[in-house]
C-alpha cells in the first residue's frame, strides 16, 4: 500500500510553507499526501442554553465554512498542479487530532508548520508542534 | 422589529426612571401587593394533608422519587459508574467531535440549578429545621436523581429537531407526543398548564428569588440600601444579555460560574478539615436532629419538611426544568442523558447542599441550650436562634466568614453570578413555554424578555418572605403537572432503559476510548 504524508494546514502561510514542503517529499518519495485541517473544540468547554440549542447549527456551518474557505482552495490548487492528495477535516484538540489522523496505519511522517509564538505564551499554553514532537507516532517535520 | 425593541428599551428605561422617584416605600408597596395577590396560590401549593403538617406537594415528590427509584431497580446507584464514564466521553463517537457533549449539556444544566438554593436555602432549611433537615436533604436528593434520569430521557427521546438544526425539548414535547404515542388522553392540556407554571416558576424562582437574595448578599457586605437599586441594575444586564444578545456577558458567566462553584465547594471542604474534631459530633447532630428534631420548630416534621423542600427547590428533580436543559445533546440514544443527568441532583444537592449545611453545623451558627443541648428558637418560635440573627445566604456567609474573613466578599461575588447564570437559564426555560404556548416570532419572545426584566426589579425590591414562598409555589407548581405524565410514559423508559443494558452487555455499544 501506498504510503501517506499528513500535513496539517490551517490557512496560514506557516502551514503553506509546511504544505510545499509535503509536496515536495511527497514527490521525491513517492508517497500520498493528506491535507488535515483541524476545528480547536473541546468537549469540555461551557455553553449557555441557547448555544447548547444552536450547536448542531453552529457545527454544520462551521465545516462548511471550513471546507469552502480553507480546504477546496487548497485542494484545487493542488489538483491544478497535478498532485493528488486528499483531505480530512476534524473536530477536536489540534494535536491530539493530528496524531490520531497520524495514527491510521500507512501514515509515514507528519509536516507542520510553525507559527512562531513567543517563548512565554508557547511556555504557558504549550504550541501544537512542541506536542508533536512529544507524542508523535511518526516523524514529525517541522517547518519554519 | 427594530421599533418594538426600540419600544420595549424604552419601557424598561421609563420604568427605570419612574422607580426612584417613588422613594423609599416602593419596596413596602411592592411587598404588600405582592403578597396579596400570590398568597391563594401559595397556600392552595403548600396546603397540608387534613389532620397534619406535612404539605402535600412535598409527599407528591418524594412519593413520585421513591416510585421511579423502584421501578428502575436503583437506577441512581446501578448506573452511577456508567454515568461518569458517560460524561467523560468513553462512549461519545469521534465523528460527532463538535456537537454538544454529555459534559456539556451537563455543566449547563447544573450552572442553571446550582446557585442560590445551595447557598441560600440550604441556610433557610438548617435555620427552620435544624441539623437533621440535611439528612432529609441527602435523602431526598438520591432519590430524586432517579426523578431527573426519567425526565431527561423522556426530554431527548420526544424533542423537536427543526430542519435548521436547533432543537427545542422538555416536558411540553414529552406530554403531547409521548401521550399520543401511547393513546392517552389530554397530553396537550398537561403541556399547556405545565407551560403556564413554568413561566410563572421562570418569573419565581428562577428570576425574583435569585434577584432578592443577590441584593441581600451585595448589602449584607457594602451596607444596606433599597432594593430596586440592584433590581434596575440587574434587570439592564439581563436585557442586554436576552434581548441585547449580548452574548460575551453570558459566556464570561457561564465560564466562571463553575469555578466559582468548585471553589465555593474546596473552601467549605478546607473549613470541615480545619474542625475535622468536629465533624463526627455534626453528623451525630444531623442524624439525631433527622428523627428527633433537637427541639426546632415543628418537631421533626419540620426538619423533614424543609429539608424535602430545599432539596427539591435547589436540585429541581421531577419539576421538569433539567429536561428543557438537557435535550440540546447530540446522542444516538435518549437514556444515555438520563445517565448523565442523575448526576445533576447528587452534585447539587449530595454533594454542594451538604457542604454548605455542615458548614454551617460546624462553625457554631445555631445557638442551643448548653444545658439540655436543644435548639433555642427565636422570639416569633418561628426558626433556630442564630449567633448575630442571621438567616438566608447571610447565615451562609456568617459562617464561611468566621473562618476566612475575606471569604463573604468570594460570596457576595459567587451569589451575584450564581444568581446571574440561573437568571439565563430559567430565561430560557420561560421562554420555551412562553414559545410553546404562544408560537415561535421576534415580537413574542420580546414580550417575554421585557416582562422577565420587570420580575427582576420586582423580586429584588420584595422582602423575602412573600417573594421565597411565591418562588416555592410557583416551581412546586409544575412538578404537580410534569410527575402525572411522568407516571404515564415511565414504561416508556423502561423499554429503552432494557434495551440499551441488554446492547451495552453484548458490547453492541462500544467504547471508544
Amino acid at each position: 500500500m501506498k504510503k501517506k504524508i499528513v500535513v496539517g494546514y490551517d490557512g496560514s502561510s506557516a502551514s503553506g510553507n509546511a504544505l510545499d514542503f509535503a509536496v515536495n517529499l511527497a514527490k521525491a518519495s513517492q508517497s500520498g499526501l493528506v491535507v488535515a485541517h483541524i476545528l480547536e473544540w473541546s468537549p469540555y468547554t461551557f455553553l449557555t442554553p441557547t448555544e447548547l440549542e444552536e450547536r448542531h447549527a453552529r457545527r454544520t456551518e462551521e465545516l462548511e465554512r471550513a471546507k469552502s474557505a480553507v480546504l477546496d482552495p487548497v485542494m484545487q490548487k493542488l489538483s491544478d498542479s497535478g498532485i493528488e492528495a486528499a483531505s480530512e477535516l476534524r473536530y477536536g484538540h489540534i494535536a491530539e487530532t493530528l496524531i490520531k489522523v497520524a495514527e491510521a496505519d500507512d501514515v509515514e511522517q507528519l509536516v507542520i508548520g510553525r507559527t512562531g509564538h513567543s517563548q512565554l505564551s508557547s511556555r504557558i499554553f504549550g504550541s501544537v508542534a512542541g506536542s508533536l514532537a512529544q507524542a508523535s507516532p511518526v516523524p514529525v517535520t517541522i517547518v519554519p | 422589529m427594530k421599533k418594538t425593541y426600540a419600544a420595549a428599551l424604552a419601557a424598561t428605561i421609563v420604568l427605570a426612571c419612574t422607580l426612584p422617584a417613588m422613594a423609599q416605600s416602593i419596596d413596602e408597596q411592592v411587598n404588600t401587593l405582592f403578597a396579596n395577590s400570590t398568597g391563594w396560590f401559595v397556600s392552595f401549593i403548600f396546603s397540608p394533608f387534613p389532620g397534619t403538617s406535612f404539605p402535600w406537594i412535598v409527599g407528591w415528590l418524594v412519593v413520585a422519587a421513591t416510585v421511579f427509584t423502584l421501578y428502575f431497580g436503583f437506577i441512581q446507584f446501578r448506573a452511577f459508574p456508567h454515568s461518569i464514564a458517560l460524561v467523560r466521553g468513553d462512549y461519545s463517537d469521534p465523528n460527532d467531535a463538535g456537537e454538544v457533549s454529555h459534559f456539556q449539556a451537563l455543566a449547563t444544566a447544573l450552572s442553571g440549578t446550582v446557585g442560590l438554593g445551595n447557598i441560600a436555602g440550604v441556610a433557610v432549611a438548617v435555620g427552620i429545621g435544624g441539623p437533621g433537615a440535611t439528612f432529609w436533604m441527602i435523602l431526598a436528593g438520591l432519590m430524586g436523581m432517579a426523578s431527573k434520569f426519567t425526565e431527561c430521557t423522556l426530554g431527548v427521546k420526544y424533542r423537536n429537531e427543526y430542519p435548521d438544526g436547533t432543537v427545542s425539548g422538555g416536558p411540553m414535547y414529552y406530554m403531547t407526543k409521548g401521550f399520543e404515542e401511547r393513546g392517552l388522553p389530554a397530553g396537550k392540556i398537561l403541556a399547556v398548564m405545565f407551560a403556564i407554571f413554568c413561566i410563572l416558576g421562570a418569573f419565581g424562582g428562577g428570576n425574583m428569588f435569585q434577584a432578592n437574595q443577590a441584593h441581600a448578599q451585595i448589602a449584607n457586605v457594602v451596607g444596606d440600601y433599597p432594593g430596586w437599586i440592584t433590581g434596575v441594575i440587574f434587570a439592564a444586564i439581563v436585557f442586554a444579555v436576552i434581548v441585547g444578545g449580548l452574548k460575551s456577558i453570558a459566556s464570561v458567566t457561564e465560564k466562571v460560574v463553575p469555578f466559582m462553584g468548585v471553589l465555593y465547594v474546596l473552601t467549605a471542604l478546607v473549613i470541615l478539615l480545619m474542625n475535622a474534631d468536629k465533624i463526627g459530633w455534626a453528623f451525630g447532630q444531623i442524624f439525631e436532629g433527622a428523627f428527633t428534631g433537637l427541639g426546632v420548630a415543628g418537631g421533626f416534621v419540620g426538619a423533614l419538611i424543609q429539608g424535602f423542600k430545599r432539596a427539591a427547590f435547589s436540585n429541581e428533580a421531577g419539576v421538569g426544568s433539567a429536561a428543557i436543559a438537557h435535550s440540546a445533546v447530540r446522542t444516538k440514544e435518549p437514556i444515555t442523558e438520563g445517565f448523565v443527568s442523575l448526576l445533576e441532583p447528587f452534585i447539587d444537592t449530595v454533594v454542594i447542599c451538604t457542604m454548605t449545611a455542615l458548614v454551617i453545623i460546624i462553625t457554631g451558627q445555631l445557638v442551643s441550650d448548653p444545658e439540655t443541648g436543644l435548639y433555642l428558637l427565636n422570639e416569633g418560635g418561628s426558626a433556630i436562634q442564630t449567633v448575630d440573627g442571621n438567616t438566608g445566604v447571610a447565615l451562609t456567609s456568617a459562617a464561611f466568614s468566621s473562618s476566612f474573613g475575606w471569604f463573604q466578599y468570594v460570596l457576595a461575588v459567587a451569589v451575584v453570578l450564581f444568581a446571574f447564570s440561573t437568571m439565563i437559564s430559567w430565561s430560557y426555560y420561560g421562554l420555551k413555554a412562553w414559545t410553546f404556548l404562544f408560537g415561535e416570532g421576534k415580537t413574542k419572545e420580546l414580550v417575554f424578555k421585557v416582562i422577565f426584566c420587570i420580575f427582576v426589579v420586582i423580586g429584588a425590591a420584595a422582602s423575602l418572605g412573600p417573594v421565597i414562598d411565591f418562588s416555592d409555589a410557583a416551581i412546586f407548581a409544575m412538578a404537580v403537572v410534569n410527575i402525572v405524565a411522568l407516571y404515564a410514559l415511565m414504561p416508556i423508559v423502561k423499554r429503552e432503559l432494557e434495551s440499551y443494558l441488554a446492547r451495552l452487555k453484548s458490547n453492541e455499544i462500544k467504547k471508544f476510548t
